[in-house]
C-alpha cells in the first residue's frame, strides 16, 4: 500500500514528484509555465475579502464528504458571508508519515470537485510531511480571496430591531454525520453532512436583494445558537427565536434524542443565517428555496430590541421564554 | 437519570441483538433485557439497550386524552374572545 | 407516535395548566434529572399554576457521584495505565484535583461511549489494553451494565472491568421522606426507573406518608398531564401511585432486567454527594463476578470523601431549596466555573436552572 514518507517532504525529487504527479495532477492544475513561490492575482475591485481556516475533523471521511471537501466549502462560504464572490484559494497540507496515498487522492479529488462547483481556483499552496504521531493523518489549511460585491454591506454588527432572522435549511446535519461514527456508535441511515459551497444560493441572493441583507453568517462548530449569540453580541441587540419554527430533519432529531443533544448546538457546514429587512423576509425565503432543492429556508425569529450586552431568547413550544445560551464544554453523548 | 427513545425493531438477530430505527436512523441494540420482542414492535432504547416494549394502544389513548384536554381549553379560550 | 411535541397541542395544554385554580400551597418534587431538564428546557417551569412549586430531587446519577470515585478512576488510569471508558455525563465532574476531561488532555486514555457495549467492544478490539468502564446510573442504566458484564463473562473477555458507582432510588427517597420539615405534597416519579422497578416499590410513599405519586413520561405533555393528576390526588385527598406513562411503565416493571441485576450485583452502602452515606443504596459485584471488579484488579488508595464545596448542593439535591436560593448560584458558581456538583453536571439541577434561565 503506497504511503507518504518523510522523504516526500524533504525538498528532493520525491517531494517534486508528490506535488506534480499527485497533488497538482489531481487538482487539475497545469504547471507548463512553472511553479512560482507566489501567485499573481488580477482583481477588478478594491474591496477584497480575505479569510483562512484550518481543518482537523475526525473522522477524516464521513458520509457526505471528507476533510478535503470541508476545507473548500468552509473557506468559500466564509467569503460568501462577507458578500464576496469567491475567486482564489490557497491549499496547505500537513501530512503524517505513513498516510495512505489512496486516501490523499480521494481527498484531492473531492477538493477539485468542490472548487469546480464553487467556481474557484487553487492558486498557491504548500505541503509538509511530519513524523509518525506528529499529526493525526492529515491537517488542511485553506485561505481564500474574494471580490466584495459593490452594493453589499454585510457585517455581524448590522442587526437592527425589526429585522427578520432566516436560516437556509435544517440544522445540525454535519454534526450528526460526524457523530454517527464516533464514541463507539454505529448509526446508519440517510445521515449525510450538509458540507457544500453555498455559491449557487448566496450570489444570486445578493445580486437581487443586497440592500435588504444586513448580516450573513454560516453556523459551524457551535451550531445556530452560537452564531446567533455572536451576532447579538456584535450588534448589541436581543434576538428572539421561535422553537416552533426551527427546521430539524427527522434523523437529526432522532440522533439528538438518543444522545441527549439539542439540534440548535449541533455543527452545520452548508447552511447560513441571514438577517434581512422584515418586509422582504418572505420574498427572500421563497427566493432562497428556489435556488437549490436542498434549501429549506424559513424565518425562525426577529431582532427584538437593542440591548447593552445583547443575547438570544427562545420562545418554547409551551410558550415559555428562556435564554438561548452559548454552549459550555464539548458535545458528548449523555444518558441523563 | 435516563434518556430513553422509542425506536422500531427492523431486524432481529439470534445473538440477542436487533436493528432498531427512528427518523430513518438505524442503530444496533441489545434485546437482552426483554422477555420477548417481535419485528415491528416499538421499544424504548436507553444506552444501546431496549428496556421495554412500547404499548401503542396506551400511547394512542394518552395522545387522544391530551388532544381532548387541549381542545376543551381552545373552546374555553374562543368563548372568551367571542 | 402522534406528536406529543406539536406546538398546537402544547400551546393550549400549558396555558390551561397555568390557568388551573390551585387552592392550597402545593410543592412537588421531580426526582429525576431528566425531568428537571425537560421541564426547564421546554419552559414549563414558567407555565405552572399559582400556588404550585417544583423542587428537584437527587435524580441525576452524575451529581450524586462522590469526589473520591472520580479520584479513584483517575488514579487507576495514572498508576495502572488502564483505559477509562465512560458516559459523556462524567467527563466534567470534578475530583479533588482534576476531572476526566483534564487527564485526557494530559494524554491518559479516556474514551466516551454511548453504551456499555461500546466499552466491551473496545476491550475486544484492544486485547493489550485494560478497559475500565465507569458504571454509574440508577435502575434504568444498571441493567444495561449488568447485561454487559454477563456478556463479557459469556465471551470470556478478560480485559474488561467495571468500577461500580450505581445508586438505588428507593433508599434515597426513604432518606428524603424521613426528613420531617421537607414540606413535600407529592412526587413526579421517574418514568424509566419505574419502567424497570414497576409501581409497587413506591407504595409506602402513599400509604405510610400520604404523599401523591405519579409515574411520568419525559415529553412536556407527559409532565403537564402528570402534574394535573398529582393536583387531583392532593385536592381529593386520595394519595396513591398512579401511572401517567402508561405506554411504557407498568405495575410489575421489567422483572427480567431486575433479575439480571440481582445475578451480577448485591446491595451495599453508598456515598451520595450532598447526602453523605445512605445504607444499602449502592451495588457491588457479587463474588462470582469478582474478575470484572476494577477495584480488585487495579487497587488504588484515595483519601476519603472531602466535600470541598462551600455551596448548598446538599440542600438543593434534597429539594430543600431551589438553585436561586443558593448564594453562589449564577454569580460565583456558573457552568464555566462550576463549584458544586449540581452546576458541574450538564444535567444537574443548577445547570438546568442556569442553562434555561429566563433572563
Amino acid at each position: 500500500m503506497k504511503t507518504i514518507q518523510l522523504a516526500h517532504g524533504s525538498g528532493g525529487k520525491k517531494m517534486y514528484e508528490l506535488i506534480k504527479e499527485t497533488i497538482l495532477a489531481q487538482l487539475g492544475i497545469n504547471t507548463d509555465n512553472g511553479l512560482d513561490d507566489a501567485a499573481e492575482l488580477h482583481v477588478e475591485t478594491s474591496r477584497l475579502a480575505f479569510t483562512t481556516d484550518s481543518f482537523v475533523v475526525k473522522p477524516l471521511f464521513f458520509s457526505g464528504g471528507n476533510i478535503g471537501s470541508l476545507a473548500v466549502s468552509g473557506t468559500v462560504n466564509d467569503l460568501l458571508m462577507k458578500g464576496a464572490t469567491p475567486k482564489h484559494l490557497s491549499l496547505g497540507l500537513i501530512i503524517e508519515e505513513g498516510f495512505a496515498l489512496e486516501d490523499l487522492n480521494t481527498i484531492l479529488k473531492d477538493i477539485k470537485k468542490h472548487c469546480d462547483y464553487a467556481g474557484v481556483t487553487i492558486v498557491t499552496g504548500d505541503t509538509k510531511v511530519v513524523g509518525k504521531g506528529e499529526a493525526d493523518g492529515i491537517f488542511i489549511n485553506t485561505s481564500g480571496v474574494g471580490e466584495i460585491l459593490p452594493e453589499t454591506n454585510i457585517k455581524g454588527s448590522n442587526a437592527k430591531p425589526g429585522q427578520a432572522v432566516i436560516v437556509s435549511g435544517t440544522m445540525g446535519e454535519h454534526g450528526v454525520a460526524v457523530m454517527a461514527k464516533r464514541n463507539e456508535l454505529d448509526l446508519e441511515g440517510n445521515i449525510t453532512s450538509d458540507a457544500m459551497p453555498l455559491t449557487k444560493t448566496v450570489l444570486p441572493l445578493l445580486a437581487k436583494f443586497a440592500p435588504s441583507v444586513h448580516v450573513l453568517r454560516d453556523p459551524t462548530r457551535g451550531g445556530v445558537a452560537t452564531t446567533l449569540n455572536e451576532i447579538a453580541l456584535d450588534s448589541h441587540v436581543e434576538i428572539s427565536i421561535q422553537e416552533s419554527e426551527l427546521p430539524v430533519s427527522p434523523h437529526v432529531q432522532a440522533v439528538s434524542d438518543l444522545l441527549g443533544f439539542d439540534p440548535l448546538y449541533l455543527p452545520c457546514e452548508g447552511r447560513f443565517l441571514a438577517i434581512v429587512d422584515g418586509d422582504k423576509a418572505n420574498e427572500i425565503v421563497a427566493f432562497i428555496n428556489a435556488q437549490d432543492q436542498n434549501n429549506k429556508a424559513c424565518i425562525i425569529g426577529t431582532v427584538e430590541k437593542t440591548a447593552t450586552t445583547g443575547g438570544v431568547m427562545l420562545t418554547t413550544l409551551t410558550g415559555g421564554k428562556r435564554v438561548l445560551d452559548l454552549p459550555v464544554g464539548e458535545l458528548l453523548p449523555r444518558i441523563c | 437519570m435516563c434518556l430513553g427513545v422509542p425506536m422500531k425493531i427492523l431486524e432481529l438477530h439470534d445473538n440477542g441483538f436487533a436493528i432498531a430505527e427512528s427518523g430513518s436512523v438505524n442503530l444496533k441494540i441489545s434485546t437482552q433485557l426483554l422477555e420477548k420482542v417481535n419485528l415491528g414492535d416499538y421499544v424504548i432504547v436507553h444506552a444501546g439497550f431496549a428496556i421495554e416494549i412500547l404499548d401503542e394502544k396506551a400511547a394512542m389513548e394518552t395522545f387522544a386524552l391530551l388532544e381532548e384536554l387541549a381542545k376543551s381549553h381552545e373552546e374555553v379560550e374562543n368563548e372568551r374572545f367571542k | 407516535m402522534n406528536d406529543l411535541n406539536s406546538h398546537e397541542l402544547l400551546k393550549h395544554l400549558s396555558k390551561q395548566l397555568k390557568a388551573r385554580k390551585v387552592n392550597q400551597q402545593i410543592t412537588l418534587m421531580e426526582v429525576c434529572g431528566t425531568h428537571t431538564m425537560a421541564i426547564h428546557r421546554s419552559g414549563l417551569n414558567q407555565m405552572l399554576p399559582d400556588n404550585l412549586r417544583l423542587v428537584s430531587g437527587p435524580g441525576c446519577p452524575v451529581c450524586v457521584t462522590g469526589v473520591s470515585y472520580i479520584d479513584t478512576a483517575i488514579d487507576m488510569a495514572k498508576q495502572h495505565g488502564v483505559t477509562l471508558t465512560t458516559f459523556g455525563d462524567m467527563m466534567r465532574v470534578p475530583g479533588s484535583k482534576e476531572n476526566l476531561s483534564e487527564i485526557r488532555s494530559q494524554g491518559h486514555a479516556v474514551e466516551v461511549v454511548y453504551s456499555p457495549l461500546g466499552a466491551l467492544e473496545l476491550a475486544e478490539k484492544n486485547k493489550d489494553k485494560n478497559i475500565v468502564f465507569l458504571a454509574v446510573g440508577f435502575e434504568t442504566t444498571t441493567p444495561t451494565i449488568a447485561a454487559t458484564v454477563s456478556l463479557a463473562k459469556e465471551k470470556n473477555i478478560k480485559n474488561f472491568y467495571v468500577l461500580p458507582a450505581h445508586k438505588l432510588v428507593m433508599p434515597a427517597l426513604e432518606a428524603l421522606i424521613s426528613d420531617p420539615n421537607l414540606g413535600l405534597n407529592g412526587f413526579i416519579l421517574p418514568g424509566h426507573v419505574s419502567t424497570i422497578l414497576g409501581s409497587k416499590p413506591y407504595e409506602f410513599i402513599a400509604t405510610k406518608h400520604n404523599m401523591a405519586c405519579v409515574i411520568t413520561g419525559f415529553e412536556a405533555a407527559d409532565v403537564i398531564q402528570g402534574i394535573h393528576m398529582l393536583i387531583d390526588q392532593i385536592e381529593t385527598g386520595d394519595p396513591k401511585i398512579e401511572i401517567q406513562y402508561k405506554r411504557v411503565a407498568h405495575e410489575e416493571g421489567n422483572a427480567k432486567a431486575r433479575a439480571l441485576v440481582d445475578e451480577i450485583y448485591e446491595p451495599c452502602d453508598a456515598l451520595w454527594r450532598g447526602f453523605g452515606s445512605i445504607p444499602m443504596s449502592g451495588l457491588k459485584l457479587r463474588p462470582a463476578f469478582e474478575a470484572f471488579d476494577a477495584l480488585k484488579a487495579f487497587p488504588v488508595t484515595v483519601n476519603d470523601e472531602v466535600e470541598n464545596t462551600g455551596c448548598e448542593c446538599g440542600a438543593v439535591l434534597q429539594g430543600k431549596i431551589i438553585p436561586p436560593d443558593c448564594a453562589l448560584y449564577g454569580q460565583v458558581c456558573t457552568p464555566e466555573y462550576p463549584i458544586g456538583p449540581c452546576m458541574v453536571s450538564s444535567e444537574g439541577t443548577c445547570a438546568a436552572y442556569y442553562k434555561y434561565r429566563t433572563s
